[in-house]
């Protein structure tokens, strides 16, 4: 018991020791990511570890079984990495990429390429991560290169035109790509005590893309918290100033556009190699503007946030939506006949209307939120203002 | 050595800005001593603004050039148009090969390979044209290629500014606004913080002591945490400040830094110039209205109108010069 107790004191002096520090120290210690990159990691760790147990309590044990909630999840992981890279073009360094599908689509088919009957090479999955990240970041460069003197509005035009034509390229391109069919077959990921991954297990796809999340996450929150990530924040506040203070901002945008887009390559090659089938059709404008609603509903500019959201609104829209459907449909509802309108909930497919379903909560977020689910304290500050003033000034009138 | 004798920091020679048809500034010749206080007068739309601009390589001038510190940096391109062909040179050349290749009986492998690599080397050569890297500018230089600075590769040279209408990095704390100014002399790449090297953590820890000394300079104490946009509009100013001497400048350009100011504000703004150039050893370039400032502390005199320089010289000669009592007062005041 009291070898219980003295481990809690323990655990609780921690904090006293940190703010003794001399401010400096504490101060870098508030702007390294040492400890975001350890929180990050268990973080992660966590939330892999309790996602099964909480699929197994009712009421979500009736929805589905355990592997089928596991394999959505390691769908839902995809998007996560893509709302965190893109997170960095728009949240941080503050440009308009309508066009991000295009950077996925060139992770996948570069999968394709490196992994299949079609092309007759068997790169491994682990190494092709690498060289598909690398590959879309050298894509992220070209196309971002064109667009450096374009702000906001025509920088979006551009940048949605590029999503347009990466698909439409592999859709053309016949001889390299198979066109509308794709390519088919992938290898699968293979391990050593697990072998092929395989399509009925979902649990190996589930860790994998953890790992894969984890890291990539760490990996943003130092650079947003090095030299590069306060240059894309004075991009984004004033990029004259910013330049009148040393930064290159062609280096800086470009950056952001190559490393937004590597994350964008890793989840392109992860999901070809869970699907084993890249085809044109699946990178359309509706995946960039996807992505682009998970961020601004997740919370601009804060990583976890953003990742939060990403995976709340891809359950959202796959297992809610789905669930309403037989919620109804197993339901004795009484069709409504309004004059000529005849609702019938029970017939009504609610996967039809994700769409609008975005629509609506984007609307509605953008006037009750507009910082987004989880937002950086930065944000929050900057869209609650005045509120905060006024509260400071009730405070120092009461003292 | 007197401070007035010693050889120019900066050096304007024959300027001339126009936009399109109205020139904003007229073949103006202009020099900063080193250590000294130099300020830039005249009536509202006299082209001070457009002057700096031209100055922090902002906009290039229309003719004439900037010297700082005895180099020549801002000017109409010379020979620009000689750059794209450099840029194809790597490609072209990587071609002729593969065609010789080709012409050799090499395999079609190695020919799709080697067109590729031209391609590539076609594509860096453009993306570095548009990094634009210090050792490419040289490399332009040699070839007899001139390309005027822009404002970043300006401030890594030693020139700091701030602006007339405050632009801080609003959403951005006082602390971060100064690490933003330290930029230039940092030298950890993406690689050492994504690894977070020991160099990259020192030189983060070392950048924020620097950045809090900076802020305790300019006497914004224990504000380091608050967001730039919430600071009061004196405290702005002083940031502003501090973000342009953490760009570690040898020339301080300053637009309007007392505008909006109450008397004693101005009065320790003033103090503080005469700090940043007597402690610092800085060159300071200030536009400025407050006449009081100008007289006060200047040790020379610039004074624009329409675009012209109509007077130069100490503070007295300006004062007892006509030229400048007609432009500020009109004519009947003579």
């Amino acid at each position: 018991m009291s070898g219980l107790r003295r481990l809690l004191k323990q655990l609780l002096a921690v904090p006293v020791v940190q703010t003794r520090l001399s401010p400096v120290v504490a101060q870098a210690r508030g702007l390294s990511s040492r400890h975001q990159s350890f929180s990050v990691v268990v973080g992660m760790a966590v939330v892999t570890a309790i996602l099964p147990f909480i699929v197994l309590i009712w009421p979500l044990s009736g929805f589905e079984s355990q592997p089928d909630f596991i394999d959505g999840f390691a769908n839902a992981g995809v998007w996560v990495l893509l709302a965190v890279g893109l997170n960095v073009v728009v949240g941080l360094a503050g440009l308009l990429d309508l066009g991000y599908a295009a950077f996925f689509a060139i992770g996948a088919y570069a999968y394709a390429f490196g992994a299949s009957p079609f092309s007759h090479l068997a790169i491994p999955f682990w190494p092709m991560l690498l060289v598909g990240a690398v590959v879309a970041a050298t894509f992220g460069l070209l196309l971002g290169a064109p667009t450096l003197r374009l702000r906001g509005d025509y920088l979006a035009i551009v940048t949605l035109g590029f999503g347009e034509i990466v698909p439409v390229v592999f859709l053309n391109s016949d001889t390299y790509t198979n066109g509308t069919n794709g390519i088919t077959a992938l290898y699968q990921p293979w391990l050593p005590v697990i072998g092929d991954f395989g399509f009925s297990n979902p649990w190996p796809y589930y860790i994998t893309v953890a790992a894969i999340i984890a890291v990539a996450m760490m990996l943003l929150y130092r650079l947003q918290d090095s030299r590069l990530g306060r240059a894309w924040m004075a991009v984004r506040e004033d990029e004259l100033a910013a330049a009148s203070m040393g930064i290159n901002t062609v280096t800086t945008k470009l950056l952001a556009f190559a490393i937004g887009a590597s994350t964008a390559g890793l989840a392109g090659v992860y999901l070809s190699s869970k699907l084993a089938i890249v085809s044109p059709g699946q990178f359309g404008f509706t995946v960039s503007f996807t992505v682009l609603a998970m961020v601004v509903l997740g919370g601009m500019g804060n990583i976890w946030g953003v990742a939060a959201g990403a995976f709340v609104i891809y359950e959202i829209q796959s297992q809610g939506l789905k669930q309403l459907n037989t919620f109804f449909a197993s339901g004795s509802f009484p069709a409504l006949h309004i004059g000529f309108l005849n609702i019938d909930l029970s017939t009504i497919n609610f996967l039809d209307y994700q769409y609008l379903l975005y629509g609506l909560a984007l609307v509605g977020m953008m006037l009750l939120r507009p910082e987004g689910l989880f937002p950086s304290r930065r944000r929050r500050a900057e869209l609650h203002d005045a509120d905060d003033a006024d509260a400071t000034n009730d405070v120092l009138v009461q003292a | 050595m007197s401070e007035l004798t010693a050889p120019p920091v900066l050096r304007a020679v024959g300027i001339t800005k126009a936009f399109g048809g109205l020139v904003a500034v007229k073949t103006v010749d202009f020099e900063v001593k080193t250590g000294s206080i130099t300020s830039l007068i005249g009536p509202n739309g006299a082209g001070k603004t457009t002057f700096f601009n031209v100055i922090a390589g902002l906009s290039d001038p229309t003719q004439g050039y900037i010297e700082f510190m005895g180099q020549k940096r801002v000017a109409r391109s010379e020979r620009a148009w000689l750059e794209p062909i450099l840029w194809i040179i790597p490609a072209a050349l990587a071609w002729v090969l593969t065609y010789m290749l080709g012409q050799a009986g090499a395999s079609l492998e190695i020919v799709q390979v080697m067109i590729l690599v031209g391609l590539a080397l076609l594509i860096g050569t453009l993306i570095t044209a548009v990094i634009r890297p210090s050792w490419y500018g040289r490399l332009l230089e040699r070839l007899g290629i001139f390309k005027s600075a822009r404002p970043n590769d300006m401030v890594n040279a030693g020139i700091g500014r701030t602006f007339q209408n405050i632009r801080l990095f609003a959403n951005m704390t006082a602390l971060e606004n100064v690490l933003v100014g330290m930029h230039g002399q940092l030298k950890a790449s993406p690689l050492d913080a994504i690894l977070r090297t020991r160099k990259q953590r020192r030189e983060e820890i070392a950048s924020i002591q620097e950045a809090q000394r900076l802020l305790k300079y300019v006497g914004l104490l224990r504000r380091d945490d608050e967001l730039a946009r919430n600071l009061p509009y004196g405290d702005q100013r002083r940031l502003e400040i501090a973000r342009a001497l953490a760009t570690k400048p040898k020339l301080l350009l300053l637009d309007e830094p007392t505008a909006g100011m109450n008397p004693s504000e101005t009065a320790e703004m003033m103090g503080l110039f005469g700090r940043i150039r007597t402690e610092l050893g800085l060159s300071l370039l200030l536009i400025e209205h407050d006449m009081r400032v100008v007289m006060g502390i200047s040790d020379s005199v610039t004074v624009l109108d329409h675009g012209e320089k109509i007077s130069e010289g100490t503070p007295e000669q300006v004062r007892a010069d006509t030229r400048v009592i007609e432009a500020y007062l009109g004519k009947g005041a003579v």
